[in-house]
């Protein structure tokens, strides 16, 4: 990492901590909201942005790690921190068994067995034979982690929205240095050459079938912990909540802050989270038509995403 | 600041200050206003609910228009949630923590509404009159600060046992039911209203929203020899089950839920000659019924759509339901004065003894008492005769 980077990242956290202590509550739970789509963002480019491979699919594994996390801390009785581990390696497992039939699908194919996979979620969930784990419609209500008693009883003013805003933080930033290493090295080169080139990637010694079906657990593990984060910030998992359009709007996310960008994760966040409520605010009758011209204004603009704009700005700069 | 202004603004005070000293105020009431919070899912898979948030906000329009509520005009802040319950959260915290509203009205869906029970009622911000059928918000002992507003599921249920006692007490019942908590919500309300006579149900079938269709349950209820059938469905399904019954000549006296009983998205499907003889329960004046073709309440509900609300459909009742709500909160509001805090909203909210909304059907009246936060637990049944419901009978329930 060059030092100019290394600078602006530790400036970037030391904003990321600053904030909640100078927003209201109700802003730093919005903010814990942008910093956990932006791990499940990540998640998706993992598979989408690096390996090539377009998931319409990726809400159903954000609602299997929500109700992983509800239904251990529900019935199971464990502490919020515990369920992310396991979220995560239950979507592991998931993502990578998802992966291996998928993919002998290619292109618009996979996308339309994820999109199947995601459409059939919200069902599964309700099915009667699970309900008692699952609450079936009524979904499960789960009680809001306070911050831990030695941290308050040392005077640090955190109550329980700024305390899950910096675990949250915490695994976001875990996540991101994990994607980090994982993804310039070795492993993201393999992901980067069978994307663009397959043929030659193979030709190399590259284990297509492997690093494929290994990207969409990785990226499922990292929706999944996204999820089950996710629920515990909103107290409530329930069918309802992780329709289809939650995976598309995932993949708007990614499209938008950039695909194959680590930080266009964090861009996609914040515009999946903020502008459906500024277009809310424009118009009451059509808020979506709101968002669609926001949609098309930044894809126009900025054809390769946040990250990808950025990128190029800095470029200009530095070479006058 | 100019020296004038500064006079102003002390002479001001010293007016406003023994007023003030009355009045009661809790975030998001003043003298000039008060502000209510709403979620509606304009977008999304059920925004054909979206024009109860439209024609709530409309009818706030036209009481300001008249002058507010003493004196204070509503600032009603409505958001999308898209029917989605995290959505819902977000924008619930929106309202209390940063809109600071002095309540929230009419949220609605049941996923949504349960979604911020438990944050609404930490909060102790009133959450008024929800949206939904559901006979959870009538819980006062653990939840004090949510309400509901229409008949419930089970109060409704209770009524069909009421009148198949009265009128066929050797009735052999079946039912069919959607096996979720609001099929459940109307079979637990037809237990209660039959109590020990609960024998009379020979046979209770349930089917999955995701079934393909109802047949082999509508095969296995006549199987059963009931002569009395009650359909606990949703309208896809309830169009399927009349069509059904009818088809396999079965003939047995027909309760159908007031969640299906739309003519032309249920019973025109099904078939407007199978569907005779269907009974139901209505509690809002229809605005498409002749019979309130002069109605003095549906024609100023008229005036209020083509001056205040002109893009909402004329025939669509939850523009009427929209209407009755904030009939309802109005009054509520009105019997606060003064004292516009959480808990005295709540409290009025919970004494309102025999109110009439005029868009309700009459005798159907407005009760509630602080263990009974069911502010609409009547209605009258109504028959269908191949054309149109037909009221019979007087108001039931309590």
């Amino acid at each position: 990492m060059k030092k100019r980077e290394a600078f602006l990242l530790a400036t970037l956290v030391v904003v990321a901590c600053v904030l909640p202590f100078v927003v209201s509550n109700y802003r730093t739970f919005q903010l814990t909201l942008v910093l956990v789509y932006a791990i499940a963002l990540l998640g998706l480019n993992i598979l989408t942005g690096y390996s090539g491979q377009v998931s319409l699919g990726h809400g159903a594994f954000y609602a299997l790690g929500a109700y992983c996390a509800a239904i251990l801390m529900d019935k199971a009785g464990l502490p919020y921190w515990a369920t992310l581990p396991l979220a995560g390696a239950v979507c592991l497992v998931a993502g990578f068994l998802f992966g291996l039939p998928a993919l002998r699908l290619e292109g618009l194919y996979l996308a339309l067995a994820t999109f199947a996979l995601g459409a059939a979620m919200p069902q599964l969930l309700k099915y009667h034979h699970i309900e008692k784990w699952t609450g079936g419609v009524q979904g499960i209500v789960i009680q809001k982690p306070e911050a831990p008693a030695f941290l308050t009883g040392a005077g640090l003013p955190l109550n329980s929205d700024r305390w899950l805003y910096f675990f949250t933080l915490g695994v976001a930033l875990l996540m991101f240095a994990l994607a980090w290493n994982l993804l310039r090295g070795r492993v993201g080169r393999a992901l980067a050459a069978i994307r663009d080139q397959p043929v030659a990637a193979e030709a190399m010694g590259i284990d297509g079938a492997l690093y494929k079906s290994a990207a969409f657990g990785v990226s499922a593990m990292y929706t999944g912990v996204a999820g089950a984060l996710g629920a515990i910030a909103v107290q409530f998992v329930a069918p309802d909540s992780f329709t289809v359009f939650l995976s598309i709007t995932l993949l708007v996310g990614i499209v938008v802050g950039g695909l194959a960008s680590i930080p266009g994760a964090l861009y996609g966040a914040l515009f999946i989270q903020f502008v459906p409520n500024v277009a809310d605010e424009i118009s009451k009758a059509a808020p979506w038509a709101i968002f669609g011209v926001f949609m098309l204004g930044f894809i126009y603009l900025m054809p390769t995403g946040v990250a990808g704009a950025i990128r190029l700005l800095t470029a200009k700069r530095r070479s006058p | 600041m100019k020296r004038s202004s500064l006079v102003f603004l002390a002479v001001s005070l010293a007016f406003a200050l023994p007023a003030a000293a009355q009045k009661k105020y809790d975030p998001g009431a003043s003298d000039r206003e008060i502000k209510i919070g709403n979620t509606n899912p304009y977008s999304g898979p059920a925004s054909a609910y979206g024009t109860i948030g439209k024609s709530i906000a409309a009818y706030f329009r036209m009481l300001n228009d008249q002058g507010g509520i003493n004196g204070r005009k509503i600032n009603f802040i409505t958001y999308d949630d898209g029917y989605s319950p995290p959505k819902t959260v977000e924008m619930a915290r929106k309202l209390v923590e940063q809109d600071e509203v002095l309540f929230v009205f009419q949220t609605l869906g049941t996923p949504s509404n349960t979604a911020i029970h438990k944050y609404m009622n930490m909060k102790k911000v009133p959450q008024m009159h929800v949206a939904t059928g559901a006979t959870k918000w009538n819980d006062p002992k653990n939840f004090p600060w949510t309400m509901g507003w229409q008949t419930s599921y089970q109060a409704e249920a209770r009524i069909y046992a009421q009148h198949i006692l009265k009128t066929k007490p050797n009735a052999k019942i079946g039912v069919l039911y959607q096996n979720d908590d609001y099929g459940k919500d109307y079979l637990k309300g037809l237990h209660d209203g039959l109590g020990d006579k609960k024998g009379m149900i020979v046979k209770e079938v349930s089917y999955e929203v995701s079934d393909p269709t109802v047949d082999s349950q509508i095969v296995q209820l006549q199987a059963s020899g009931a002569d009395v059938f009650f359909n606990i469905t949703t309208p896809k399904f309830a169009a399927m089950a009349i069509r059904k019954a009818y088809d396999i000549g079965w003939k047995p006296v027909q309760y159908l839920n007031n969640v299906s009983i739309g003519i032309g998205s249920v019973l025109t499907p099904a078939g407007l000659e199978k569907s005779v003889g269907l009974i139901t329960l209505g509690y809002l004046k229809e605005p498409t019924d002749k019979q309130f073709e002069n109605d003095p309440a549906i024609v100023k509900w008229r005036e209020f759509m083509k001056k205040y609300y002109p893009d909402g459909s004329m025939v669509d009742n939850l523009n009427v339901y929209g209407y009755s709500v904030g009939e309802t909160i109005a009054q509520v509001l009105r019997q606060c004065g003064d004292n516009l805090t959480r808990e005295n909203v709540m409290r009025q909210a919970a004494s309102m003894k025999g109110y009439r909304v005029d868009t309700l059907l009459p005798g159907v009246m407005i009760s509630t008492g602080p263990d009974d936060f069911a502010p609409i637990e009547s209605g009258q049944l109504q028959r269908f005769n191949g054309k149109e419901w037909v009221r019979f009978g007087d108001v039931m329930g309590h």
